[in-house]
């Protein structure tokens, strides 16, 4: 058996006094999108930011391929594509100027893959109009855009399909099938269904946990 | 382009986008030095001997106006997520935070300092010894002002306890800076107060990265 790419033991997380989840464990391989469900509050975006490394655990590791990524926090980062509930956008930048800042911060050079990524979400026409002229599904298509820029192997998305419309939503899904079928891996935290084939589910409920993964 | 430049390229651009901002502070500061003549009168002397206090006051206020937005600006749209998530040390992002708040206000305050100097009667090496000092002092001020902005960081009435925080931490730079050019008009040189305003520099350069660092991976909890 393939062990997984992505592994999590026995995962708590606390904040003000409170026991958002507790011993959580569950592995994700190439290829494989674990779609986190529950109520308000019921700690989808903290376990995202635990994984992430934005709020430390109160116990429990989070390796990749095998090694616990707190050795190396750095390398860790550098693999991971975060999408938050903000979208992490200048308004005073154009499209194009956020999409390319946001890369090479990863330390990356966007590009002709700035192109593609634009075309992906539908932008093309607007890479060069400032952020803040832009409509909440506009702003969510540039943040996803950003995303699949980054090529990083683990996307982790809260509410990816926030704001969008339908073919916004149908492009997010292609974006998504596509970096899976490279290999890729995601956890999106979500209310709405991602229309995904074969994604694992993983339902957080009110400080309690159930995997129907 | 690393991510250091990449960072102080993005906020000097986002100043430029906004130039109203940073015309603010400066405007802050002429004003708030041109009420000490026009309020005392002509008293060229007393003037001239407290020229450097009120002009070193005056640039610290100003700095401070435009530090509350340092951080919180990414803070409120997310853009400090991917600072903290970006794959190189956050305490070099906090140094391209200070360094391009300094090159848009610190800068151009020990640029304006001398001209406003010439108000208070100051000779031709003390308008120069003033600039000087400030061009020293003034990365202090925004070093230090950025950790008082990175520790007050999601917190409510931020301004008012960045100002408390930063105030006192300043007091070194501000008695050393001002000082300089009272040791001026009294025949002595100025080496000594600019190396100690370059050591202050040094120090806060050393340890306030890391500071600003820690206090933004707890904002970010």
């Amino acid at each position: 058996m393939v062990p997984p790419l992505l592994e999590v033991k026995d995962l708590s997380c606390r904040r003000g006094g409170r026991t958002v989840f507790d011993r959580l464990s569950f592995g994700l391989g190439a290829g494989q999108l674990l779609a986190l469900t529950g109520r308000n509050g019921s700690g989808k975006t903290s376990l995202l930011r635990v994984l992430a490394g934005l709020t430390p655990p109160e116990s429990g590791t989070v390796a990749w391929q095998g090694v616990d990524v707190a050795q190396d926090p750095e390398t860790w980062r550098g693999r991971l594509a975060w999408l938050g509930h903000l979208e992490g956008l200048k308004g005073d930048l154009t499209v194009a100027e956020n999409l390319g800042v946001a890369e090479r911060l990863r330390g990356g050079e966007a590009g002709d893959r700035l192109d593609g990524a634009l075309v992906a979400f539908d932008l093309g026409g607007l890479a060069a109009r400032e952020v803040r002229t832009l409509s909440a599904g506009q702003r969510r298509r540039t943040a996803l855009a950003r995303v699949v820029l980054s090529q990083a192997p683990l996307w982790l998305l809260d509410e990816p399909l926030n704001a969008l419309d339908a073919p916004a939503q149908a492009a997010f899904r292609t974006a998504l099938q596509t970096h899976l079928a490279a290999g890729g891996l995601a956890i999106a935290a979500t209310h709405a269904e991602l229309g995904i084939d074969g994604a694992q589910r993983l339902d957080l409920r009110g400080g309690g946990l159930r995997a129907e993964a | 382009m690393s991510g250091f430049t990449t960072l102080l390229a993005r906020d000097l651009r986002l100043v430029l986008r906004r130039p109203g901002d940073v015309g603010v502070v400066l405007a802050f500061f002429v004003v708030a030095t041109v009420l000490f003549p026009l309020g005392i009168g002509p008293e060229t002397n007393l003037l001239a001997r407290i020229a450097a206090g009120v002009l070193w006051c005056a640039a610290l206020f100003a700095a401070l106006l435009s530090l509350e937005r340092l951080f919180a600006a990414d803070y409120e749209d997310g853009t400090l997520d991917l600072l903290l998530l970006a794959p190189w040390p956050l305490e070099l992002a906090a140094l391209a935070k200070c360094l391009a708040h300094w090159i848009v206000t610190g800068l151009p305050l020990s640029l304006l300092a001398p001209f406003l100097g010439v108000a208070f009667g100051l000779d031709g090496e003390s308008l120069l010894a003033l600039g000087a000092t400030l061009l020293v002092g003034t990365p202090t001020l925004s070093l230090i002002g950025g950790l008082a902005a990175a520790l007050t960081l999601g917190a409510p009435k931020s301004g008012a306890l960045l100002a408390l925080l930063a105030l006192p931490l300043c007091v070194p730079t501000l008695i050393f800076g001002a000082g300089a050019i009272e040791t001026l008009a009294a025949g002595d040189g100025i080496v000594t107060h600019v190396a100690i305003l370059a050591a202050l520099a040094l120090v806060a350069l050393a340890t306030t990265p890391w500071a600003i660092a820690a206090a933004l991976r707890q904002a970010g909890e």
